[in-house]
């Protein structure tokens, strides 16, 4: 093997251990930014000696024991062994160097406690949002602070600080590497989930397709959202994120033309939606489903994408149960452009004038002041109700509001056609 | 990037020979590794080539011809596809496949899959107004506490 090769190689058992093998330290040392410190220590020795010595058989459970070596190592250093003494010769007991096929399995639930703490504490909010997501890929995902720069077009040495800085919040906050208690874990939980779908969205709406780092956060939030979805297959509303995230990956491929413009989704080729995607996204929902009778905003959103999923054409769609779900989306979750988007569902199921009506209700509403969705739905709805030369007016206000150059050619291509109509 | 861990053929398996209670177990802690790493996309058995059929196009129409077929090692007994990061990510995990699969001579193969990478350029009106839903569900997170 050459040297790229096997560090090529080293990458990929990183990929797979390094979040496992940081949660595994953490609690042993308490703190994730030492732990990930060590764990990379860790990686820098696999990188000087296996290149000579060859990489070893079991190479996840290499680097593991010698992470744990190295925390033993800290945890003398700073006195703290005393105190810690008997639950880490517990420890080395189970773990030591003998790695036994059955032990491992058996200690799977053990790491995925640890997995699950480390998710927690990398989303903890003390932290803000964008250090959550920062640490969150760093910890979780074992990207580079390269790589993170590069997804979110920031200078690579603004993402180290974050991450740097959210380290120690998190040891300065003293936060305590655990899963939070039940009456935490509500918020605690949308936390992370939130962290998730900002990634994914991160990658799914990137203004510029350059970099292949923006689309592989899609990949990524996918990654995590089924890594949190094992480790807590009990929250209803983590299926449902993982439901939403499949199902709009799903489309990811039919969403844009030929020449690069935007295909709406009524009139996206549905052959080129991803059919293996959507039968996850389906399967996860069924879970969200299945787990208790209300469900919540993630798994509502993905009940919405999932009437679309299900029809075979744009006709069959079901709109009435789409402006149903949207109306329970709303009373979970008010905001104006669920309020929009109640509008055109209702206009889609009980005709253009119940929708116009809704959609007229909103122009007095501050948050869409300036939204060019507001008067592009408008002269949708205007349209349909054979009213043109309103319709034209409002094409081409939207047309005027939005950034996107392809999307305003396609509102004042709309606002001419009102004309010869 | 997506692969399809291919797993050929064998004498057993195309005799229908069912895999030893061993075999599934470790098939099985495989299988649920790979899920809980979130990469595990599907993954399907293949009933033996005897049961199964060829079309081949002659002169543009299909002709069918009966399984079994004789060329054992070049046949599929299933398939695992797999969402990873790199090619090397897809090869570690395909070296952590059972050793007992096969009685310790099974063989692989890995093919990347197609995709259609590009996720375009621009904002869709769609997209535009998901990413507004998270800005606003951001918001009303950001408010309640």
């Amino acid at each position: 093997m050459t040297l790229a090769a096997t560090h090529r190689a080293i990458d990929a058992v990183w990929r797979i251990e390094s979040a496992k093998i940081i949660a595994v330290v953490a609690r042993m040392v308490r703190d994730v930014g030492v732990a990930e410190e060590l764990a990379q220590d860790v990686l820098v020795t696999a990188l000087e000696q296996w290149p000579v010595k060859g990489v070893p058989d079991r190479p996840g459970a290499w680097l593991t024991a010698a992470a744990k070596n190295r925390a033993l190592d800290h945890l003398r250093r700073v006195q703290l062994l005393a105190a810690k003494h008997e639950e880490i010769g517990r420890d080395l007991e189970i773990h030591g160097e003998a790695f036994e096929p059955a032990f491992e399995a058996a200690l799977e639930d053990d790491i995925g406690d640890d997995l699950l703490r480390l998710v927690f504490t990398a989303c903890h909010p003390i932290l803000a949002p964008e250090a959550r997501v920062a640490l969150t890929l760093r910890l979780l995902g074992g990207l580079t602070t390269d790589e993170i720069a590069r997804a979110f077009l920031l200078p690579e040495a603004t993402v180290a600080q974050r991450i740097v800085r959210a380290k120690r919040s998190l040891a300065a906050a003293k936060v305590p590497f655990e899963v939070p208690r039940a009456a935490e874990l509500p918020e605690r939980l949308a936390s992370v989930l939130a962290v998730i779908y900002l990634v994914f969205n991160e990658g799914y709406a990137a203004t510029s397709g350059g970099d292949w780092m923006r689309p592989a956060l899609c990949d990524e939030a996918l990654r995590l959202g089924r890594i949190v979805a094992e480790l807590m297959p009990g929250e209803p509303e983590v299926h449902g994120l993982v439901a939403l995230m499949e199902l709009q990956a799903s489309r990811a491929r039919a969403r844009v033309g030929a020449n690069g413009q935007p295909v709406l989704l009524l009139e996206q080729n549905r052959a080129r939606w991803d059919h293996l995607l959507i039968g996850r996204g389906l399967t996860a929902l069924a879970r969200a489903e299945r787990l208790n009778g209300a469900l919540g905003p993630y798994a509502l959103q993905a009940a919405i994408a999932a009437c679309h999923a299900r029809a075979g054409t744009a006709d069959q769609t079901d709109w009435p149960r789409i402006a149903a779900l949207y109306d329970a989306l709303a009373q979970l979750m008010p905001s104006p452009v669920v309020a929009l988007n109640r509008a055109v569902a209702i206009g889609m199921a009980y005709g253009p004038a119940a929708g116009l009506e809704l959609a007229d209700a909103l122009s007095s509403e501050p948050l869409l002041k300036g939204y060019h969705l507001l008067p592009a739905v408008r002269a949708d709805l205007l349209l349909k109700l054979g009213r043109l030369a309103e319709a034209q007016v409002e094409f081409e206000r939207a047309a005027a509001l939005t950034r996107n150059v392809r999307e305003r050619e396609l509102l004042l291509g709309r606002a001419r056609s009102c004309d010869s109509a | 990037m997506r692969f399809m861990i291919i797993r050929k053929a064998d004498a057993e398996t195309e005799a229908s020979v069912m895999p030893s209670e061993r075999l599934l177990t470790d098939m099985m802690a495989y299988n649920e590794q790979m899920v809980r790493a979130g990469v595990m996309l599907a993954g399907e058995g293949l009933h033996p080539s005897a049961k199964g059929l060829r079309v081949k196009f002659s002169s543009g129409k299909p002709v069918l011809i009966d399984g079994p077929f004789a060329e054992t090692k070049e046949l599929i007994a299933g398939f695992t596809m797999i969402q990873v990061k790199s090619r090397e990510e897809a090869i570690e995990w395909v070296k952590r496949w059972p050793a007992t699969d096969g009685h310790g001579a099974v063989e692989l193969e890995l093919r990347q899959v197609f995709e259609a990478e590009d996720f375009g350029e621009e904002f869709t009106p769609e997209l535009r107004k998901q990413e507004e839903l998270l800005r606003a569900q951001a918001e009303a997170t950001a408010n309640k506490r």
